[in-house]
């Protein structure tokens, strides 16, 4: 005789693309911590700033210019809502620390507005993370980060910083905007590292 | 679209950590010295956590995160608090 589990087969199956505790959105929630900045293309700047202080800078014509990958990503915001199969484009962060001397490991993420929020180094290599500045087959709007935001998907979307205005590297840990205020020094959503000490 | 809202969104978390009504304290921004009531804050809630701004400067004044279980707030933007009290 056959045993029978009922409970089994009558429980809903959790959708495997979806991190614990997050649910399926189709729009595209905006959350701001402040007023939008307004960056015209023609005069955003992108500057990395090593730990010995030494800085490069790049316009929107230096971006533009390189090579830019389009990518299709699932992204996961901590107030648990997840949106599956965006689109962009942007350029490797790590194309901008190739001639970059520097024996740091970890940056902080520096936005036109005065947001910040720190990765560890390596989370921003190896094709994890995007200088992005098309989302969607379109311009990011401002409301969205643009004309360029960060983008580094296997996180949750707080790091992916908006209105990216430079990374500084360094040598030591430093927390960010919200890791300041009890939000997760990481923020791995398949392990719900929302806030210290998940 | 995004808007902000007034200090009074701030009454629900705050009367969570303290005892007395804060939004009708008076507190001073540490950016530009401004001094006014909790209540006319500029408070940005759709966001990770409650962000209230200084509507002089616009610098962050005050920030309330709220866990499952736990509340941090951030006083760094504060010069100060006055809570008015009952006279001894």
């Amino acid at each position: 005789m056959a045993i029978v589990s009922p409970g089994f087969h009558g429980r809903r199956r959790a959708d495997p693309d979806l991190p614990p505790g997050q649910y399926l959105t189709t729009d595209f929630p905006v959350l701001s911590a402040g007023p939008t900045p307004r960056v015209p293309a023609d005069r955003w700047q992108f500057t990395v700033t090593t730990e010995t202080g030494a800085a490069t800078t790049w316009t929107w014509a230096d971006l533009t210019a390189m090579p830019a990958r389009d990518v299709t990503v699932d992204i996961h915001c901590v107030t648990k809502w997840s949106k599956l199969g965006t689109t962009w484009r942007g350029v490797p962060v790590s194309a901008f620390l190739e001639d970059v001397d520097t024996a740091a490991d970890y940056a902080m993420a520096h936005s036109y507005g005065g947001y910040t929020t720190n990765l560890p180094l390596d989370d921003l290599l190896d094709d994890q993370a995007w200088v992005a500045y098309r989302y969607d087959g379109d311009d990011i709007t401002p409301e969205h980060g643009g004309p360029v935001r960060l983008l580094v998907p296997h996180l949750y979307f707080w790091k992916s910083a908006k209105w990216l205005r430079g990374l500084t590297l360094m040598l030591e840990d430093s927390p960010g905007f919200w890791e300041t205020a009890g939000y997760h020094d990481y923020g791995d959503p398949w392990r719900e590292q929302r806030y210290q000490g998940d | 679209m995004t808007a902000s809202v007034d200090g009074n969104a701030l009454a629900g978390a705050l009367r969570e950590i303290f005892a007395v009504d804060v939004t009708a304290a008076v507190v001073r921004c540490c950016g530009c010295g401004q001094a006014g009531a909790v209540a006319q804050l500029t408070v940005w809630a759709h966001a990770p956590g409650l962000v209230a701004r200084c509507p002089g400067c616009s610098d962050v004044v005050l920030r309330v995160v709220r866990g499952p279980d736990r509340a941090w707030l951030d006083l760094r933007g504060t010069v100060a608090l006055e809570v008015a009290l009952p006279a001894e």
